[in-house]
């Protein structure tokens, strides 16, 4: 098992910020488009953590014009370019689900952490 | 010269591409296997080189077993398996097959011994279908008719409950997605037959070097 952390080591990002359910977070993503790339940012709240090592994935919920659009991102992804933590939630569960089923101004709002 | 090597199954992982796609993969700890045996034509009626793999506690070899690797001048290892070659006069006893032997790309074949099941139904041996759970059916996982009435008696070959897995399996055409020499692994693309820490044969593809 060790050998496989190993591997699994190597190709894990080290300039991830520590982030939780419950923050908002701008994803700086990369999307290549024929021969070119450019980088599409997607905030939003994080509503979920999921897996570890290096399969671990995270969930992005925004509500664009009305709508929730929720992107699943893996972590370690060399298409995640960069993430940016903008505002830290308190929340008191490790998935927010229950944001899908809020409308309006309800979907968005998180407590804000105090910052310790 | 046909390539093979022995190793043991580590698990599985993921690895990124540069462009974010992600490639599954077997993690195979492959060799240093040594050369223990060769046999020739002449003596045994065909060729090939008989290798060594792993370790296991010393006072668990027999002297039959501690006698013929001390033949080759080499410490006991745990598994011995042949291999079919040209000739076995390329090699040398003690010699050591390494996982250089591959490279990233090569097709390649994977044989282990698949996990047991146990004594398995006619579902999951034989990928029938089930029944109806409700309704009022009583048929749910059953094996179903076993023929007709005419020859009275049940054809050869009937695919019936039994035991299931714990046999030898190779995958064929597996894609090669990684070579660590420094620590003797093997990465290969998607599954591979056994349990983490099976005794794995990888060899070149039978299909790919035919071509």
């Amino acid at each position: 098992m060790n050998l496989i952390q190993e591997i699994e080591r190597l190709q894990l990002k080290t300039d991830i910020p520590s982030f939780r359910p419950g923050d908002t977070v701008k994803v700086y993503a990369k999307i290549i488009e024929g021969s070119r790339e450019r980088i599409q940012v997607f905030e939003g709240i994080v509503i979920a953590r999921a897996g570890g090592g290096i399969g671990e994935t995270f969930t992005v919920r925004k509500l664009s014009s009305g709508i929730g659009v929720e992107r699943v991102f893996p972590l370690h992804s060399p298409n995640v370019d960069k993430i940016e933590v903008v505002k830290q939630g308190a929340v008191r569960r490790a998935k927010l689900f229950y944001l899908r089923g809020r409308l309006g101004k309800a979907a968005t709002r998180v407590r804000e952490r105090r910052r310790s | 010269m046909a390539k093979a090597i022995l190793g043991k199954k580590l698990g599985m992982t993921q690895i990124f591409a540069t462009d974010g796609k992600v490639t599954p993969v077997t993690v195979i700890e492959a060799g240093p296997c040594v050369v223990v045996q060769r046999k020739t034509e002449a003596h045994d009626g065909y060729e090939a080189i008989q290798v060594g793999f792993g370790q296991k506690r010393e006072r668990l070899f027999t002297k039959a077993e501690k006698g013929h690797f001390a033949k080759a001048n080499i410490k006991p290892m745990r598994y011995l398996r042949e291999f079919r070659v040209e000739s076995s006069e390329a090699f040398t006893l003690g010699q050591e097959i390494k996982a250089d032997l591959f490279t990233i790309g090569d097709k390649v074949d994977v044989t282990g011994k698949s996990r047991g099941k146990g004594f398995a139904g006619v579902i999951k041996r034989h990928n029938f279908n089930r029944g109806a759970m409700s309704h009022g059916s009583m048929y749910h996982r059953r094996v179903g008719s076993l023929g007709a009435t005419d020859p009275a008696r049940v054809f050869k070959g009937r695919k019936m409950p039994g035991r299931m897995g714990g046999e030898r399996v190779t995958i064929q055409g597996l894609t090669v997605a990684g070579v660590d020499i420094d620590r003797n692994l093997i990465l290969v693309r998607g599954a591979i037959p056994g349990t983490r820490g099976g005794l794995v044969v990888v060899k070149d593809s039978v299909k790919a070097s035919r071509k």
